[in-house]
């Protein structure tokens, strides 16, 4: 019998693959029960105990999608016939529809939002990362702890600082505010960790590049940048989910025009009594784009930063 | 193809003065050593010359111009690092392209340059290859290919070998100076390693502490070394030295160790004090009727020669002796030093004294 200091063996790998398995199961459950209620009825989505089994149905995502009204029985025969699929499924209820609800608005603004500051994060947290990185900065590092500084505290400490600057400055409830204000709630972090990627790309290739007759800015961006690409993916995805999920600022500073799908959420159960697999049906299409980003960037997450072409 | 002339060049790193006052030439089409220890200051003098740091004051020409203040982009020069930097996200035939593709220079013309190159190198096989699986050795080549194919003024190379596995290192070395007899082009080589800074070099600067110990070609400063610091440096063994107090006034031809008296080539300029007398382990012979005398303390057989290590009133001493000669441990023996050959120094200054041997070398160095 011989023991290798690299190969697992065997009965190691089933312990690890079942400790991973059993992580991913508890893990998994609250997503797969959010995912199961949204095509649930309402009555499935409050049984107890709990219904695995059932009916599907898309009334969670019509509700979800819709304004309905209640109607009497010789209103929906004046109605006429349902017109499609989704008026059909109002009628069962005894409901017509009188509209598209806000929700496909407020998702909207999360991805103008959420979106739009992780992109200003990164050109911003790139540039200053880069520059404390590459040149001599005065007082380098107490811009640096400074910077850290400001993400020291619970951001909402200084809710009733910034409602009051925001109403000052008429940024109430408006897109640029909130791409402002989680941009400025990001930057510290991201300015940290890209300039930790940007550390770590050798000097040589810039100089290189300086020498193949580019200029500084042409380096940068495309010696650089290719290179720091693991760097800054892993970074805007912390900075999206930050944005993406923000709830207490959303409440306090967003209310019609730029209010983001999370404080919205919760509205709907509101409205129209306990429609669980509405608010369900609004929680899985909110984890939607935040799953496909990570998954796009998966490939860079994944990737060592250099090939080893520089030898150390 | 161009000249580079440095002239009184200083850096300052804060309170360090990493370059003194390098003064020196490299003429069109040389193939130049910048040879010093580790930390001497030959990488940051030769970065000063690419433009990739400023220099705290002095001048570099290239081609009769000042390029002080220039950026690196504009001085048409070449830089292989030490080590190697090639841009591992892009493939080795886009590496050798891309210092093509910042003069805008035609898709159709950079493919067939990069080909030319790389026939030249022998890596066409690996062209598109990416460069982070690549040996050391192709490595190199990928490095000097994305230097010569755009036909710069200069190539500037740090220690280019140094990365390379030692076996490999001579093989490479003779490709490089192979490749520079083909193109001709002037080229600056740092090293640390002083044989093969003789083996390679047109031209050899000697750097110490930020300062130009000397600069000739391999044989004058190996024959005739400006000071002590070189004397030794370069050498294996390195010249032997043995202190002395005494007088030498100017024009003498003898200098006297303890109570015997040696011939010495004349001296031009005489001093008084600590001083060294300084003799290559080539030129010391065994002699059993010499005057000198010395103990054998250690042989090294070395296949065709031997390094003897004998003891004297004034120090250890390294004779290289043919292997035939039988030594043994413990011996007495005489000592002679081939006259022709003894450079004096003054042990306080380090400075070599200009004799009727050596002036003329001292002169230009
Ligand atoms: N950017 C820098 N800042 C401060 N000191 C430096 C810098 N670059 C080099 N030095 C110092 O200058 C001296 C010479 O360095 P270098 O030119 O790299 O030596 P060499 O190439 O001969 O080994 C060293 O002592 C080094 O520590
Ligand atoms: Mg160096």
């Amino acid at each position: 019998m011989s023991f290798s200091v690299t190969e697992p063996t065997n009965g190691t790998k089933w312990f690890a693959g079942i400790l991973v398995a059993a992580y991913a199961v508890i893990t998994l459950i609250p997503l797969i029960w959010i995912i199961a209620t949204g095509f649930k009825s309402p009555v499935d989505s409050i049984a107890y105990p709990p219904v695995i089994v059932f009916e599907p149905t898309l009334e969670g995502y019509v509700n979800l999608f819709t304004d309905r009204t209640r109607a009497t029985p010789d209103m929906l025969e004046a109605a006429g016939p349902p017109q499609t699929w989704y008026d059909e499924i109002a009628r069962e209820r005894g409901t017509v529809i009188s509209g598209p609800s806000r929700y496909g608005e407020r998702f909207l603004n999360s991805v103008i939002i959420g979106f739009g500051s992780t992109a200003l994060c990164m050109i911003l947290g790139t540039a200053a990362a880069y520059a404390f990185s590459r040149f001599r900065v005065p007082l380098k590092d107490d811009l640096l702890f400074f910077i850290l500084s400001t993400r020291m505290m619970p951001p909402i400490a200084v809710a009733i600082p910034i409602f009051l600057m925001f109403r000052n400055l008429g940024l109430n409830d408006t897109h640029l505010g909130m791409i402002l204000l989680y941009t400025a709630v990001n930057l510290s972090l991201s300015v940290w960790l890209l300039k930790g990627f940007i550390d770590e790309i050798p000097m040589e290739y810039e100089e290189a590049a300086l020498i193949d007759g580019y200029t500084r800015f042409q380096a940068f961006y495309k010696v650089v940048l290719p290179q720091a690409a693991t760097g800054i993916a892993s970074t805007a995805i912390f900075c999206l989910i930050f944005a993406w999920n923000e709830y207490a600022f959303a409440v306090l500073l967003t209310s019609g025009e730029a209010q983001t799908a999370p404080p919205f959420i919760p509205n709907i159960i509101g409205v129209n009594g306990k429609d669980w697999p509405a608010v369900a049906a609004g929680a899985t299409i909110f984890l939607v784009p935040v799953m496909v980003f990570t998954v796009l960037l998966r490939k860079h997450l994944l990737r060592g930063i250099t090939f080893g072409a520089v030898r150390k | 193809m161009a000249q580079i002339r440095i002239e009184n060049l200083r850096k300052e790193f804060g309170k360090f003065t990493a370059v003194q006052s390098s003064t020196f030439t490299i003429e069109d089409g040389e193939f130049f050593m910048l040879l010093g220890p580790s930390g001497c200051g030959k990488t940051t003098t030769l970065r000063m010359m690419a433009g990739l740091e400023l220099p705290t004051s002095g001048e570099i020409y290239i081609d009769g111009e000042e390029v002080g203040q220039k950026p690196a982009s504009q001085r048409d020069i070449a830089f292989v690092f030490q080590m190697f930097a090639l841009y591992p996200h892009m493939n080795v035939g886009k590496n050798i392209s891309y210092p093509l593709l910042s003069q805008g220079m035609p898709k159709a013309q950079v493919k067939q340059k990069v080909g030319e190159i790389a026939e030249v190198l022998g890596i066409t096989d690996i062209l598109n290859k990416p460069v982070g699986g690549l040996s050391g050795g192709d490595r190199q080549r990928v490095a000097l290919g994305r230097a010569i194919v755009r036909d710069p003024k200069a190539f500037f190379m740090d220690e280019p070998l140094g990365a390379l596995d030692a076996e490999f290192r001579e093989h490479m070395s003779e490709e490089l100076r192979a490749l520079h007899d083909r193109m001709n082009a002037t080229t600056v080589y740092v090293t640390h390693d002083q044989l093969e800074a003789i083996q390679m070099g047109d031209k050899i600067v000697v750097m110490n502490h930020g300062v130009v110990e000397q600069f000739g070609v391999p044989q004058d400063i190996y024959d005739w070394p400006a000071t002590k610091f070189v004397a030794q440096f370069i050498g294996s063994p390195p010249m032997n030295f043995l202190d002395f107090e005494g007088t030498i006034g100017t024009g003498a031809t003898k200098v006297q160790l303890g109570d015997v008296s040696f011939n010495v080539p004349e001296v031009r300029e005489g001093t008084r004090g600590a001083l060294t007398f300084g003799i290559r382990p080539e030129h010391v012979c065994l002699d059993d009727s010499a005057a000198y005398r010395g103990r054998v303390t250690a042989t090294e057989y070395l296949g065709t020669t031997q390094i003897v290590t004998l003891d004297t009133a004034n120090g250890a001493i390294k004779a290289r002796l043919s292997s035939s000669d039988s030594v043994k441990v413990g011996d007495q023996t005489g000592l002679h030093f081939d006259p022709r050959t003894i450079t004096l120094f003054n042990a306080t200054t380090g400075q070599a004294l200009k004799s009727a041997a050596n002036a003329e070398v001292l002169a230009d160095g």
